[in-house]
């Protein structure tokens, strides 16, 4: 049996207002050159100088991801040419990157599996180049565009594995608000290095390298196509030729250059950011602002909170989902009632009217206002998420509404039991279907007729019992 | 010097513009002999709302500083038709202080270089004497003031580029405390060692250059926040400062055969002895000669190593002449290779192999780890003493047919000791002190970090014991 061996090098632009060693802003753009300063042209005697918010940013993912961070920034310099460079260099960390040694618990087929990470760093992006017949042009909107690269020890095994890490780490830069994280945009794009060997071999397979690879889907792709090619080799007694190879529109992958010797970067710590030292206070109020993350939240939704493994999925999928229903219980609001309410009534809505939901008009306090109700009986759940509807249809506090139409439940037996006598009254032939034939389906026609009646503020529950009662008392009445 | 201009200017004995036409005439008529500019600036133009000492007041900047709109070619032929689109912030600070620039000066090619023979546009001259080098990398802006083209000029110190031309020149030449004056816009050569600085002739136009140019910069991280002096005004109160110190090793008469070098040794011990004789102490000590022997070596692996990643955007891709190939490669291959004369090439090529790999832990930071170890040790003297006094050369300047011969291993350390003030950022000064075979030899002084004002103080002083303030070539009054 062979076993793949992966391990993925991900880079993310980080979001942030201005570049990571200008003021240039970082903005996605279609116009080319537009977001563009004299220090990300590389012109002589420019100086970079770095984005706090950046430095922040990589840090707080660098934790998030359980990483150890250094007790000081430094940068450093990658040297080599390329047109899409254009200092000659870029400025990246090599001596002290942002984390080491940290990982990701990921669930894969329902197990939970920890992809460890071999190092978190802060670099500039370099400016895009657009190919044409026989010339090139540079957009310098990129250049200088903060970019994270994380990179994983080769502790993934399948295409599985490798994309749910990829999922679960834009959900990592989501939850912490560090990036958008847009595959079509290329702010996340990832490298797959990938060799294959036996259960029994000792040492790794050669191995593979198929570089910036934006869709997860592709990644997907790239790997199963890559597991069986290099297992044929191996299988027909060929070698796995170290090399860097692509991934085609068809789902295979192709040689692009064989890899010679390793570029020598020539690294130095870069002169013109001076180290500056991080403090045990600096990192202490940094951990305050990294919130739960997802899986952590799915652990809680169902081992504090007793939800199906179903809606904690659901629940814990998106920060904003998970923040909102976390809000609207941490008012005391039931969690079962919680749970019902966002997971249909709520993520409906947001889908149909296609918005996000921080434009939703409901905040968790309004709608706790209405699942409290529920709960104490005062209105119906379908009452509640009618009202809900209307709210969000006519941006009305749903209180008001309540106390406007008058909507609250009937609980009282006698007002009750004079309805249901009153419908029976005017539906004799579906009573007669219960005496004669024993037909409990007239329940349902019952409480329908009842609700209609009183403009839906019957409580269906206390109603159901009075009409079998009714229908009982009816029967036995007629057999006397 | 700038305080007479200042009067003349503010009694209408001249107007700006007039000086401005009597500066560029007389900058015109000297560029033949001597060749100090890439660019004459034609044009008047003064910040009209500017109030500041230096109003109207007429300087050079060295090529290698970025000014809008204006030519800057860092005296090389890959940046011969390069027009910035900003600004430096000294350009600018000096521009918002209403002084007016007339010319860019001649440099060693990119700044490398101590001879300031290596420019694309020619040899600079020595005032003094044209047979003879003035010195660089900051030739064109140490030739503009000694010719008194300019009373000052702004140039860059990497290694000793602005106060090695200022001893050869026979004016001063001051580079402050590393971070004491932007960076920003000026072309890097080697960012941990380069310096922007002035030269004047006299030590108080020093400081009152100093002023209007020092501050802390938002686009220089390196740079300095303000001390909120006013070094010129530092320099009226009485000096308590007064503890100097010279290195034995370098001054060691016995070490030295060439007669021009022991006799500015002993004028050296002359001038000690009156500088003794004004209050002054003044103390032998000693450093390890292996550290002294390490400076040179120091500084060309280190200022190699970052010269090599610092000029790596000079590829004709985003400006500069394009250079012409079948792939990006060849462009750029084709574009550094005839965009660079051969010494710079070398300096590359030593760069590069410097930072190699396998070479780099045994190069560049060993180099890196001694350079610490000197400053250490100079940083150790500094608790004894307010400043340390050598000369800023072992001659005058040497004539061209002779600045190729072979030095002594005791001559490399003479020549070559200044580059510690670039090791540990350290204000450092060269004022004229003597004459030796008519040419001018500099005495230098290098203080504590963040002390300028007080390297200025000891320079002044030191100024009214030699008596050669406001030098010019050709004046001979010793």
């Amino acid at each position: 049996m062979y076993k793949a061996v992966i391990g993925l090098e991900v880079h993310c632009e980080l979001d942030t207002k201005s570049k990571n060693f200008s003021g240039a802003p970082n903005k996605f753009t279609e116009t080319p050159n537009i977001h563009v300063s004299t220090i990300d042209l590389g012109l002589p005697g420019i100086l970079p100088y770095p984005n706090k918010e950046a430095v922040r940013k990589s840090l707080k993912t660098a934790m998030a991801l359980h990483c150890e961070n250094p007790d000081e920034v430094i940068f450093d310099r990658k040297n080599y040419f390329y047109p899409d460079l254009p200092k000659g260099y870029q400025i990246t960390q090599v001596t002290k990157p942002m984390g080491r040694n940290g990982y990701l618990d990921i669930i894969v087929n329902g197990k939970k599996k920890r992809v460890l990470i071999h190092q978190l760093h802060l670099e500039e992006d370099t400016a895009s180049l657009d190919h044409f017949s026989n010339y090139s042009l540079i957009d310098y909107n990129r250049s200088g565009i903060p970019l994270i690269e994380i990179v994983t020890e080769p502790c993934i095994e399948s295409a599985d594995e490798a994309v749910t890490f990829l999922e679960d780490l834009r959900d990592v830069f989501l939850f912490l608000g560090v990036s958008e994280a847009r595959s079509n945009y290329g702010q996340m794009r990832c490298d797959v290095n990938i060799s294959v060997m036996k259960d029994t071999d000792k040492e790794f397979g050669t191995k593979v390298e198929m570089k910036n690879i934006n869709a997860f889907t592709s990644v997907r792709t790239a790997i199963e196509y890559e597991i069986k090619r290099q297992i044929k080799v191996l299988e027909e007694g060929g070698k796995v030729i170290q090399e860097t190879r692509r991934i085609a529109e068809d789902g295979k992958t192709y040689s692009m250059r064989e890899k010679v010797d390793a570029i020598d970067y020539k690294y130095f710590v870069e002169p013109n950011i001076p180290p500056v030292k991080l403090t045990k206070e600096f990192y202490d109020d940094l951990r305050k602002e990294i919130p739960e993350l997802k899986l952590e939240r799915y652990e809680k939704y169902i081992d504090k909170y007793h939800l199906s493994e179903y809606d904690a999925g659901v629940l814990s999928a998106k920060r904003d989902i998970s923040d909102y229903f976390e809000e609207v219980i941490s008012y005391g609001s039931d969690v079962e009632l919680t749970v019902n309410f966002v997971t249909s009534a709520i993520l409906s809505t947001i889908k149909k009217l296609d918005i996000e939901l921080k434009e939703l008009f409901i905040t968790p306090k309004m709608l706790s206002g209405i699942i409290d109700k529920v709960k104490n009986n005062e209105i119906s759940l379908d009452h509640g998420k009618k009202i809900l509807y209307q709210a969000i249809d006519k941006k009305i506090d749903p209180n008001e509404i309540i106390k406007k139409q008058n909507l609250h439940q009937i609980n009282d037996k006698d007002e009750l039991k004079k309805i249901i006598e009153e419908v029976m009254d005017e539906n004799v032939s579906q009573v007669r279907q219960y005496i004669d034939e024993g037909n409990t389906y007239v329940y349902n026609f019952f409480i329908g007729k009842v609700m209609t009646k009183t403009n839906r503020q019957a409580n269906p529950n206390i109603s159901l019992e009075i009409i079998k009662e009714e229908l009982e008392r009816r029967k036995e009445y007629e057999s006397k | 010097m700038i305080k007479d201009l200042r009067k003349e200017l503010d009694e209408g004995k001249i107007s700006s513009e007039e000086l401005f036409d009597i500066t560029v005439k007389k900058a015109k008529e000297e560029q033949d002999k001597y060749n100090s500019f890439v660019t004459i600036i034609d044009k008047y133009k003064i910040k009209r709302r500017a109030d500041s000492i230096l109003k109207g007041i007429p300087y050079a900047l060295k090529d290698n500083i970025s000014t809008s709109n204006i030519l800057t070619t860092a005296s090389s032929n890959i940046l011969k038709d390069y027009v910035p689109i900003y600004d430096a912030t000294v350009y600018r600070k000096l521009k918002n202080a209403g002084a007016v620039l007339v010319g860019k000066t001649t440099l060693d090619e990119l700044a490398m270089g101590g001879t300031g023979t290596t420019a694309a546009t020619g040899v600079v001259k020595n005032p003094w004497n044209p047979d003879c080098l003035i010195g660089g990398s900051s030739a064109g802006s140490a030739a503009a003031v000694a010719l008194g083209i300019v009373p000052f000029a702004i140039g860059s110190d990497t290694g000793d580029s602005i106060r090695k031309p200022a001893s050869f020149g026979g004016v001063v030449g001051f580079k402050p405390t590393y971070g004491r004056i932007s960076r920003y816009g000026l072309f890097a050569f080697a960012s941990s060692l380069d310096h922007v600085g002035v030269f004047t002739r006299s030590v108080e136009d020093a400081a009152i250059v100093t002023d209007v140019v020092k501050g802390y910069d938002n686009y220089d991280m390196t740079s300095l926040k303000d001390d909120g002096k006013s070094y010129s005004e530092e320099l009226d109160k009485p000096l308590t400062h007064k503890k100097l110190c010279y290195i034995k090793e370098i001054c060691d008469i016995k070490e030295y055969k060439d007669s021009e070098i022991v006799e500015t040794l002993t004028k050296f011990q002359k001038l000690l002895d009156e500088c003794r004789n004004n209050g002054f102490q003044v103390d032998e000590v000693s450093i390890d000669r292996r550290l002294l022997e390490s400076i040179y070596p120091v500084y060309m692996i280190i200022s190699c190593a970052e010269a090599t990643s610092n000029n790596a955007n000079l590829t004709g891709i985003q400006f500069g002449p394009r250079g012409e190939g079948n792939n990006i490669e060849e462009i750029m291959f084709s574009a550094r290779t005839k965009g660079f004369s051969e010494l710079i090439k070398r300096r590359f090529i030593l760069g590069s192999y410097i930072l190699q790999k396998e070479n780099q832990e045994k190069l560049f930071l060993n180099a890196c780890r001694v350079r610490r170890l000197i400053v250490d040790r100079v940083n150790e003297i500094f608790k004894d003493y307010d400043g340390i006094i050598l000369p800023a050369s072992g001659k005058g300047a040497p004539s061209f047919d002779k600045s190729t011969e072979q030095v002594t291993d005791g001559q490399v350390i003479l020549e070559n000791h200044m580059a510690i003030g670039n090791f540990g950022g350290f204000p450092s000064i060269t004022i004229p002190f003597t004459f030796v075979n008519d040419m001018p030899v500099g005495v230098n002084i290098t203080g504590r970090a963040m002390e300028d004002d007080i390297v200025l103080h000891i320079a002044k002083e030191i100024e009214s014991i030699t008596g050669l303030k406001g030098l010019k070539a050709g004046d001979r009054n010793v």
